[in-house]
């Protein structure tokens, strides 16, 4: 590992060589746009379809290794992300754009990085090319060649799922020019996009079985590395910590509007379901040259990709959104909540009538049926 | 088995039932007073009270009636919530289920117990001193708690709209403060109310023995119980929420929303109109 020190004598002869800051080559004659990101659940505006041609589309991630709290307990985890959330920021372009990266990794932070976009081709994903120390930046470009959601992640040699696990991952989402169709070609639009980035955590414990924190992220990882082996996570989230999207957080909608849902996990399976929905039409694998699933109640995230799902709701409420491993999801944390508001219909449900006693007769339990032997 | 369950019920019942005053009392200027045993003696006095449980007219939710109550006579309650050392006593007594707990915490309020733990206590400390003690009633910990109560009514809304009720109770719930400190803290930390009791409404939430009963609001106004889940019982605290009895460690998740109480711990009341010997032999009849 490099250690601070050296990486900071790096940068001051870093310093020393450059006189002038680095710009893109301009190989390409194609017109630039610069895309500010937005932290998860959210995702920057974007065109669902667009009439325009390519484009080089230039993002700056920022590597902030910092502090976080995950769970109501006050629990502390030394985390690594791309600017400052966890997931990182879902990156949205169309297909035959070209994605500029900047990736900046400060002098503040202590440990090299790099990234690994499974939407590029070549390079491991941009890991071969992208490794900076604290104190540097480095610019990558790559060409979206296929369409749908894809991780990305960082990749350091001898330390990948460490630093996977404690934060370095996010989404890519590259749509067809003249945006999603179902199964027939006919054109599917949301009103509203959520993306919900699910981390799998293993936070090291002390001998009276208390969670134990850290200085800096170095400091826990061995400990970390430990109980990452053991293969149960301590805490299953989505969005960096217990409840991050429930209560005050919780992803709002209207009754009638189609909700885009991504669901991205870089390490570890998952199982999204919506209570008391459904997924209208999913992209399970997350790729939009498959056609899309109809009518799911659960849908399979296989570790280390994303998935997308369409919904429009038709009830107001609250709804659970949980990986349907119900153990991860009350016990762990994987629970987020939309609030729809809406005209209730009583046509789909009806409290008929309300709990009162049983009735004497044919409904009470002590005198129905009796099952023989 | 059968007869056993009734007999518990009704004894519930008599233990629960809400003993509501018409009268108005006479303000006494004595208020409360410290006994020894660091029990605090409260005149009775008339509050407000809202009743627990759910309610329904013509089989639609309603906010529980709050109304004008009155305790039959002084309570004593305990100033304080029974510590982890006094709860160790019961313990190593054979009195109580062991529930791990840090020895540095021994002086600070015991949590993580279970409504069936703190009963256990309650028939233990009542065995040891012959003095009824036993958990407060809701009407009898609102009272207690004085101006550390708050009311849990809901905002109104169109309850032909199951979905509205449900979105204001989440907002309710949301937007409720979080403790600072989980860890129980030491007696005192959040205060002495008017009542002379520390911490009511501090970060331990109490058990209480009222269960959950589901009513129905009569067009007289009477109130009919058409449930009654002693499974689960009110747990009083900076919120009123409801517990399945044999919860240690409280929490959300799910579908619900909000903060959960941050520890159950308890206090008891003396109940010194009771014949001890009287209650233990329905205990064991029961049992």
């Amino acid at each position: 590992m490099i250690t601070r020190r050296t990486a900071l004598l790096g940068a001051a002869i870093a310093a020393m060589l450059v006189v002038t800051p680095a710009l893109a080559a301009d190989d390409l004659k194609l017109p630039r746009q610069s895309v500010d990101l937005v932290a998860p659940p959210f995702v920057h505006a974007h065109e669902q379809a667009t009439k325009e041609g390519p484009k080089i589309i230039e993002f700056k991630l920022t590597i902030k290794e910092k502090e976080v709290v995950i769970d109501d307990a006050g629990t502390k985890f030394q985390a690594m992300t791309f600017n400052g959330s966890m997931p990182a920021p879902m990156l949205v372009v169309h297909e035959g754009d070209y994605v500029e990266v900047t990736l900046v990794n400060p002098d503040s932070n202590t440990m090299p990085h790099n990234v690994d976009f499974h939407s590029a081709t070549g390079g491991l994903g941009g890991g071969a090319l992208t490794h900076v120390n604290p104190g540097e930046q480095v610019v990558l470009r790559w060409k979206a060649t296929r369409t749908g959601t894809f991780v990305y992640h960082c990749a350091p040699e001898g330390m990948i799922p460490w630093h996977v696990v404690s934060g370095m991952h996010g989404t890519v989402m590259v749509l067809p020019r003249d945006g999603l169709k179902n199964r027939e070609g006919k054109p599917l639009r949301y009103d509203r996009i959520y993306y919900i980035g699910e981390n799998d955590l293993y936070v090291p414990k002390d001998a009276n079985g208390k969670y134990k924190s850290y200085e800096t992220p170095g400091e826990a990882f061995a400990d970390t590395t430990e109980v990452m082996r053991r293969l149960i996570p301590t805490h299953v989230v989505f969005n960096g910590r217990v409840g991050a999207l429930t209560g005050k957080n919780a992803m709002t909608a209207k009754v009638g509007e189609t909700v885009m849902i991504v669901h991205s996990q870089a390490n570890r399976d998952t199982r999204p379901h919506l209570i008391g929905g459904h997924g209208d039409y999913v992209w399970e694998t997350g790729k939009f040259t498959n056609p899309p699933e109809k009518d799911l109640e659960t849908w399979f995230i296989r570790g280390g990709s994303a998935g997308a799902a369409l919904y429009t709701f038709r009830q107001p409420g609250i709804y659970a959104y949980v990986n349907h491993n119900l153990i991860e999801a009350v016990e762990l944390g994987a629970s987020a909540h939309f609030k729809v508001e809406g005209e209730w219909n009583n046509d789909l449900m009806k409290q008929v009538k309300p709990p009162g006693p049983i009735p004497p007769g044919k409904s009470s339990a002590l005198e129905g049926p009796v099952a023989t032997q | 088995m059968l007869l056993a369950m009734k007999l518990k019920v009704a004894i519930a019942a008599v233990t629960l039932a809400s003993p509501v005053a018409v009268t108005m009392a006479p303000v006494t200027s004595i208020g409360h007073r410290d006994t020894d045993a660091g029990i605090t003696e409260i005149a009775a006095q008339t509050f407000q009270y809202r009743s627990a449980g759910d309610f329904s007219r013509n089989g639609k939710p309603v906010e529980a009636p709050l109304g004008e109550a009155q305790l039959t006579g002084h309570l004593k309650i305990m100033t304080n919530q029974v510590t982890s050392r006094e709860y160790a006593s019961c313990v190593d007594d054979g009195g109580c289920p062991r529930i791990p707990h840090e020895a540095a915490m021994a002086d600070r309020p015991m949590v993580g117990v279970s409504w069936r733990d703190a009963t256990a206590y309650a028939e233990w400390i009542t065995n040891k001193t012959g003095i009824v003690h036993r958990l407060p009633t809701d009407e009898e910990w609102t009272f207690a708690a004085g101006e550390k109560i708050g009311d849990d009514a809901l905002p109104l809304v169109d309850p032909l709209d199951p979905a509205q009720a449900w979105i204001a109770r989440y907002d309710v719930e949301a937007n409720r403060a979080r403790p600072g400190a989980l860890d129980p803290q030491p007696a005192g930390t959040f205060g002495r109310n008017r009542n002379g009791l520390n911490d009511m409404g501090g970060n331990v939430w109490e058990w209480t023995n009222t269960c959950f009963l589901r009513m129905t609001l009569q067009p007289t106004g009477a109130t009919q119980v058409t449930n009654t889940n002693c499974g689960v019982r009110v747990v009083q605290g900076a919120h009123r929420t409801y517990m399945t009895d044999f919860i240690r460690d409280p929490r959300t998740g799910g579908c619900a929303a909000g903060v959960p109480p941050a520890n159950l711990g308890f206090r008891l009341v003396v109940d010194d109109r009771t014949w001890p010997r009287l209650r233990r032999m329905i205990a064991a009849a029961v049992s």
